[in-house]
């Protein structure tokens, strides 16, 4: 534990120092305050709008940025070390691959998971003091688990990634595909898939395809209970036959633990 | 009798169908030092590997401290293990003082025991000075400084230090030579590994020679000399062509060096006697066989195996006659 925890710290430092953490958490703050004062600057109004506009505009906006940020902080993570031999020393080290994986893990997870609180909860506090409904905090608070849980998933993919390639501008190259594939090829497909067959897919059968991205996933966590006129497009319709946010969320929590144990299994795979 | 701190029983590693390491048998003592030698490709880094227990044997058995180094018993073992790889580059943005810091904690050291293994660290590899600026304004030979750091934690029993001497000038190179006797007479056992340096000779016990995978030789420098039967050359000055006159010497001379002797071993002390009663004789000059002659010797031996075994695969044509 003390090892995960040594190479934790360090990883969490490293965040801090090469100023990962303090622009995600700007880029989040801005984002989302902005959003929170002019979400309604199309209709005319400037001002805080309604809570389930600034919801459903944040969650669009962080189903784009967080996958894309948290494969960013972590594609290198181990073709990295790789690439400059550290890699083998540590491993000659009292220092198990897990204990390794999951140290970085914890460390580059943790600066996700405060940005993320740090640059939401700004809008969350804001916008609580406008509005000064007990609701904009719980809604704010599954906003912001959801997202941690999101970015989170995003860093163990990332993980398997930078322990698949050897290179890493290869590894950089895989992010950039994964990132279009879940955040926008993925609905695309199931839009074309909906449009297209006709009565090819049901309801269900479609909120089941959604479990295949953690984005969509993030996408129904949070707007399943909004007002429909702020949803449209295949959300809408798979919202309808939606799941409890308790399934949703344990749908998240698998895409955190699956990617990470399946990163481990390669790693422990992995020629040296 | 001891029981040797490393030993390899017909140990192997292979790629796929490349043989990284033939199977080879070798064991190295408690305070004994190895020089490992070889070219690039030659299987010394998989070697390091086996015996850190990174990679397993794909046959054979390798034992560090009794234990097969891979395995989970083996663990709490590593942290008396050394080990600095032969190119590596520190987490650039850290400072040396970071870099070690971090690296002493993963050993198990924690808080003042590991700031001051640290500071003593960083001060007997001379880097004090440069401790608060980041690894990337290094110059490559702060760098292997550093690397030796690293490999110094916690007083190892074992080291394994791969092209240690790289990027050091000559007085950082006299002062790790300094501190691996200093190692070696605390009972630590040390591999080095290398192409073969001009002053490794006196600091290591024993030489393994390596090539392609395969052990060519192994044995102290007096062993590896006498199996080589390389000669010794002798340089007599002040004879002024006597020596081309003498029946008994003009067989040791060559063409190629007109001026110098070379005698097998067991000849040496017969022909300096004889030197000895020319009365011109103002200086004389004897030297054995070097390391990087010897190295050259197994080396070229292996070759001409090589080529022979090569050869006769072939299918003969034009023998009749």
């Amino acid at each position: 534990m003390r090892q995960i925890l040594t190479v934790a710290n360090k990883e969490f430092h490293d965040g801090l120092r090469n100023r990962w953490f303090i622009s995600i958490t700007l880029i989040f703050a801005l984002l989302s305050i902005g959003l929170t004062y002019f979400g309604a600057a199309a209709s005319g109004a400037v001002g805080v709008t309604s809570l389930s506009t600034t919801v459903a505009s944040l969650a669009s906006l962080a189903v784009f940025l967080i996958p894309l940020i948290a494969l960013l902080l972590s594609y290198d993570s181990f073709v990295g070390e790789q690439e400059s031999g550290t890699l083998l020393l540590l491993l000659t080290y009292p220092l198990s691959k897990s204990q390794l994986l999951l140290g970085k893990f914890i460390g580059q997870g943790s600066i996700i998971a405060l940005a993320t609180l740090l640059g939401f909860g700004a809008s969350a506090v804001l916008l609580y003091f406008q509005l000064g409904d007990i609701e904009v905090l719980t809604r704010f608070a599954v906003f912001i688990c959801s997202a941690i849980l999101l970015g989170l998933s995003f860093t163990g993919i990332a993980y398997i990634i930078s322990l698949s390639v050897s290179e890493k501008s290869k590894a950089a190259g895989f992010a950039l595909i994964t990132w279009f594939l879940f955040a926008l090829a993925f609905d695309l497909a199931l839009l074309a898939l909906l449009v297209g067959v006709e009565q090819g897919i049901s309801q269900t059968g479609l909120t089941q395809l959604m479990m295949l991205n953690p984005a969509d996933i993030f996408r129904l966590v949070n707007l399943s209970g909004l007002d429909s006129s702020d949803v449209n497009g295949a959300l809408a319709v798979a919202i309808n036959a939606s799941l409890s946010q308790g399934q949703l969320f344990t749908a998240l929590i698998a895409w955190v633990v699956l990617p990470l144990t399946l990163a481990i299994f390669i790693f422990k795979r992995k020629k040296l | 009798m001891n029981t040797p701190l490393v030993s390899l029983i017909e140990a192997g590693k292979s790629y796929g169908s490349l043989d990284a390491l033939q199977s080879m048998t070798m064991s190295l003592n408690e305070g004994e030092v190895m020089g490992l030698f070889g070219h690039n490709g030659a299987g010394k880094t998989t070697m390091m590997k086996l015996i850190l227990g990174v990679i397993s044997p794909s046959r054979g058995k390798v034992e560090v401290m009794g234990m097969a180094p891979d395995s989970k018993e083996a663990w709490h073992c590593r942290s008396k293990v050394g080990y600095l790889p032969e190119n590596v580059s520190f987490y650039e943005q850290l400072t040396g003082l970071e870099v070690l810091t971090y690296f002493a904690k993963l050993k198990g050291f924690t808080g003042q025991g590991a700031k001051k293994q640290v500071t003593d660290l960083l001060e007997q590899v001379g880097i004090t000075h440069a401790m608060k600026r980041q690894v990337k304004t290094y110059s490559k030979g702060m760098r292997q400084r550093l690397g030796l750091a690293q490999a110094f934690i916690g007083q190892p029993k074992l080291l394994l230090l791969d092209e240690p001497t790289v990027g050091l000038d000559p007085m950082a190179t006299r002062d790790f030579y300094k501190t691996v006797d200093q190692l070696k007479s605390n009972g630590s056992s040390i591999i080095l590994c290398s192409h073969v340096l001009p002053g490794v000779e006196q600091h290591i016990d024993r030489a393994m020679i390596m090539s392609t995978g395969q052990l060519l030789a192994m044995g102290t420098l007096s062993e590896l000399r006498q199996q080589a039967a390389l000669p010794v050359a002798i340089k007599p000055s002040g004879l002024n062509g006597s020596v081309a006159s003498d029946r008994k010497l003009k067989r040791f001379l060559t063409a190629a060096c007109p001026d110098t002797l070379l005698v097998p071993e067991q000849e040496k002390i017969t022909v300096l006697r004889q030197l000895l009663s020319h009365d011109g004789l103002e200086d004389l000059q004897v030297e054995a066989a070097n390391l990087e002659q010897v190295y050259q010797h197994f080396l070229s031996l292996h070759g001409k195996q090589h080529e022979k075994k090569h050869q006769s695969s072939l299918p003969a044509s034009g023998v009749q006659s």
